[in-house]
């Protein structure tokens, strides 16, 4: 068995095999729904049904693609440098304490500034914070996989720290969480009773805004190009340690600002459970976009179908929700199969 | 020289998809005989060697050694047949002694002990016999290349070869250990076993080769005794049409561009480090660096493309000491660097054409402004250099990755030489490429020298270096030799030179 390169490919496939991938992972899920005791068809009308089936469906899922959104966008603008971030849950936690810190009284501005305010300075946070990792990767030659994933638990057992210490709120009766923010603080909803908010828009500019970045721009050719050949960039004359300290800062800062979103456009208060891993899922979401700006919309959007959908359907006819998880993680082996098969060609001797 | 034929292929066909690698190639090799085969890089070579050698199978065709048909695929029935390869990257342990490298995978490794002392009386008779002589006991890894090539060799020999197939042997020798090894060749020849030799230096063709068979596009062009023949018609025959020599026309040089001042660097991985280099390039100069690879050329080309900064001595560009040595600051002060890596230095394989021809200009105002890049000037650019340059590929949005050797290496030049350097540093440019490719550099260097750049040319090709250089310093153990014209030098010097004979260093004495 071989592999070939292939010669060119057409663009129908490449936005063709991806959907195919995710279409041959839910038949591959279909087995395990049959398993189960139930018809797969009714299965997943149900789920998309549960997911988009209502206006209060939809909005439940594209709020739930708002954090994954930011994640994804900040794992696809870190891996396309090659600078490997796996701390987005830690850079989301960041973003979320630094709103809670400024966001809870110490600070009270009319909304149109206020909520600009938090979003800058939490993405401020969450960057500087990546540069602690990023720097011991350029000065120490430290693995960033390593350290960035750690990191995460570090910062998680701060937050832990606040919200039984210094920052737990004493009027939640005992619940270890934080002052909620303050009302100019909290984004606005977008559809009238449904917990669609502001952040959604913000991601879905953040999403054309990095696009454009790394489309048009110096900086964008500059982050393409330190990512597909760090030797190459470095002899081209190319600033390679500007460049990566400035994907450190827009990466780590776009994962903060999915936590200054959740915070401040969903739950209004600082807790462990803010964030049910949507750092790790934005890897998922970005690798399954093929780290392309507009394709981790796409990407996001899907993955929270699958989720809320599967929350839904396990109410209607008791199969586990875990078939969402289950349906995520083989997409993401079918998607990137499916990549490696439009790219190269498999011979049988 | 009998004529009887020790091996015969017939209607060797293979396929790599629509690709006919090898189409319909038939040869004899007689006993006694050495044979050149030449090609251009993918005229089908290394897959009719594969064949024989039993790493690939024939679509159709078959494989006679003396008489006999050889079976398909089977490396061991071709070892066991006598047919024995000597590959271009030597498969030698180094940690263990030249014996051991000989004995292992052809002595059973039960007894391995107790049959060396058998062993190394075969081996003593072998080197006794064909005049090729190594220490048994000395560790393969304190070898020289040449020496280590001899063992290779013998190992063939040990297995009872009468057919020997060497893929570019020479590529990593000097012009001295050149000679001996084709001396050894003649001494085997002369006893009845038969060569094979793979090369495209036609030089060595019509020197050492009793008949050649030219290979392009998978046949055979041209079958010929070599006394027939002239370098310029085999020439012809490898490229399908005559290439014109690029020529070189001296200049009175001008300003000098380039003095190193008693320069010393060192790298890890990148060869000895370097001591005290001391060189001069003068406008519409070419100097010539020649040296056996891995004696410093790296860690030279690393500081004149800024990579490596000196921990010693000065460079000097047009009079100004450079303080801070970065790839940056070179390509500001003028410095047009070729390096010896296309794909993994040179270029960003996984990028377009248009966007590595503007990897070190994109900054420049006209190609960018307020940080957006001006891709309507970046295009026109790309579209004029593809065509002054001639890079041939399916345009400006083709990823750089699918393009061939010669046109990497055109893409380099065009970004280098576009942009009006004073000096251009030129790393071994046309290793790996085509004769029509090999050409085109060359003239492109030419060129730029005419119009008044200095060129540092690192090469291990004396032909090429005598070709285009001016003067020619030999680098050996990280030092630099006296410059020396090229007119008047001495070749076989120049050879004694790069083994480390006679070598002295400029300004030592």
């Amino acid at each position: 068995m071989r592999l070939e390169p292939r010669e060119s490919v057409a663009f129908g496939w490449q936005v063709g095999a991806p959907l195919l991938a995710v279409v041959a992972a839910m038949a591959i899920c279909s087995g395990l729904i049959l398993w189960a005791g139930a018809s797969p068809l009714a299965a997943w009308g149900l789920l998309l049904k549960g997911a988009l089936g209502s206006t209060f469906a939809l909005t439940e899922t594209l709020t739930r693609a708002t954090p994954l959104i930011f994640t994804g966008l900040a794992a696809a603008v870190a891996f396309r440098a090659k600078l490997w971030n796996i701390g987005g849950e830690g850079q989301f936690y960041v973003g979320a304490c630094m709103a809670t810190w400024l966001g809870t009284g110490m600070i009270d501005l009319p909304a149109w500034l206020m909520i600009p305010f938090l979003f800058l300075t939490g993405a401020l946070a969450g960057g500087l914070f990546l540069l602690i990792p990023t720097w011991l990767k350029t000065r120490l030659k430290a693995d960033e996989v390593v350290t960035t994933l750690l990191l995460n638990f570090v910062v998680l057992l701060v937050v832990n720290w606040l919200v039984f210490g210094p920052w737990k709120d004493p009027m939640a009766m005992g619940w270890p969480q934080a002052a909620p923010v303050v009302d100019s603080a909290m984004l606005p909803v977008l559809v009238p009773k449904s917990s669609l908010h502001l952040g959604f828009v913000l991601a879905l500019a953040c999403a054309g805004l990095v696009w454009w970045m790394m489309r048009f721009t110096v900086w964008g050719f500059e982050i393409r190009a330190v990512g597909a050949s760090l030797k190459a960039s470095t002899f081209a004359g190319m600033p390679v340690g500007a460049t990566i300290v400035r994907t450190a800062l827009l990466s780590g800062g776009l994962a903060a600002m999915a936590g200054v979103s959740e915070l401040c456009g969903v739950k209004g208060y600082l807790t462990l459970d803010l964030s049910p891993g949507f750092g790790y899922s934005g890897i998922v979401v970005a690798m399954l976009a093929a780290l392309h700006p507009l394709g981790v919309v796409l990407s996001a959007v899907f993955i929270a179908i699958i989720y809320i959908g599967a929350d839904s359907m396990s109410r209607a006819i008791a199969i586990s929700n875990y078939i969402a998880d289950v349906t995520t993680a083989v997409s993401l082996l079918t998607v990137l199969l499916a990549m490696f098969l439009t790219r190269y060609r498999i011979r049988w001797k | 020289m009998s004529n009887t034929p020790v091996l015969r292929l017939r209607g060797i066909t293979k396929h790599f998809g629509p690709l006919a690698a090898n189409d319909d190639i038939s040869l004899t090799l007689n006993a006694g005989e050495m044979l050149a085969l030449l090609g251009e890089n993918g005229a089908g070579k290394t897959t009719l060697m594969s064949i024989l050698f039993g790493h690939y199978v024939a679509d159709a065709g078959a494989v006679e050694v003396q008489g006999s048909p050889l079976p398909p695929g089977s490396p061991k029935a071709a070892l066991a047949a006598g047919v024995g390869m000597v590959h271009q990257h030597f498969t030698l342990a180094g940690n263990m002694t030249v014996l051991e490298n000989i004995m292992l995978g052809t002595e059973p490794l039960w007894g391995f002990r107790r049959n060396s002392a058998r062993a190394l009386a075969k081996l003593g008779s072998l080197m006794e016999r064909f005049r090729l002589h190594v220490n048994p006991h000395a560790m393969v890894r304190g070898l020289s290349v040449g020496e280590r090539q001899r063992v290779e060799i013998l190992k063939v020999l040990y297995r009872d070869a009468r057919i020997l197939i060497l893929d570019e042997p020479t590529a990593v020798l000097t012009p001295q250990e050149s000679d001996h090894l084709f001396a050894t060749l003649r001494e085997l020849v002369s006893q009845g076993l038969s060569v094979i030799f793979i090369t495209h230096k036609l030089r060595e063709v019509m020197a050492a080769s009793d008949r050649c068979v030219v290979l392009r596009h998978g046949r055979v062009v041209l079958e010929t005794s070599t006394k027939a023949t002239s370098a310029e018609e085999l020439a012809k025959a490898m490229v399908g049409a005559s290439i014109p020599q690029a020529t070189r026309t001296p200049h009175p040089p001008g300003d000098e561009v380039l003095f190193l001042d008693g320069v010393r660097a060192s790298a890890p991985d990148r060869g000895p480090d370097l001591d005290e280099l001391r060189l001069s390039v003068r406008a519409h100069e070419i100097l010539g660096i020649a040296g056996v690879s891995g004696n410093g050329q790296a860690l030279l080309a690393d500081l004149l493309s800024g990579i490596v900064a000196p921990t010693g001595g000065h460079v000097i560009l047009r009079g100004q000491t450079v303080t801070r040595l970065t790839p940056a600051a070179m390509i500001r002060a003028g410095v047009g660097r070729v390096p010896d890596d296309r794909t993994g230095t040179g270029l960003v394989a996984d990028m377009t054409v248009m966007e590595n021809l503007s990897t070190e200009i994109y900054r420049l105002p006209g190609f960018s402004k307020r940080g957006m890049l001006n891709f309507k000037a970046l295009a026109s650019r790309a579209a004029q250099l593809m065509d002054v340059f001639d890079i041939r590929c399916a345009g400006p949005d083709a990823p750089v990755r699918k393009l061939s050797g010669g046109n990497m290496q055109k893409l380099i030049l065009a970004r280098v030489l576009s942009q009006g350097p004073h000096l251009i540093l030129a790393n071994q440019p046309t290793w790996g490429l085509d004769v029509g490719a090999t050409a085109a550099v060359h003239q492109h260097l030419l060129d730029a020298a005419r119009r008044g750049a200095g060129v540092v040319l690192i090469s291990e090709d004396l032909d090429e270096l005598f070709q285009l250089s001016d003067r020619i310093q030999v680098m050996y153990q990280g030092r630099l030799s006296e410059p020396e014209d090229t007119a008047t030098v001495d070749r076989a010097r120049l050879g004694l030179m790069m083994s480390g004979q006679t070598f002295d260093q400029r300004g030592a004495a």
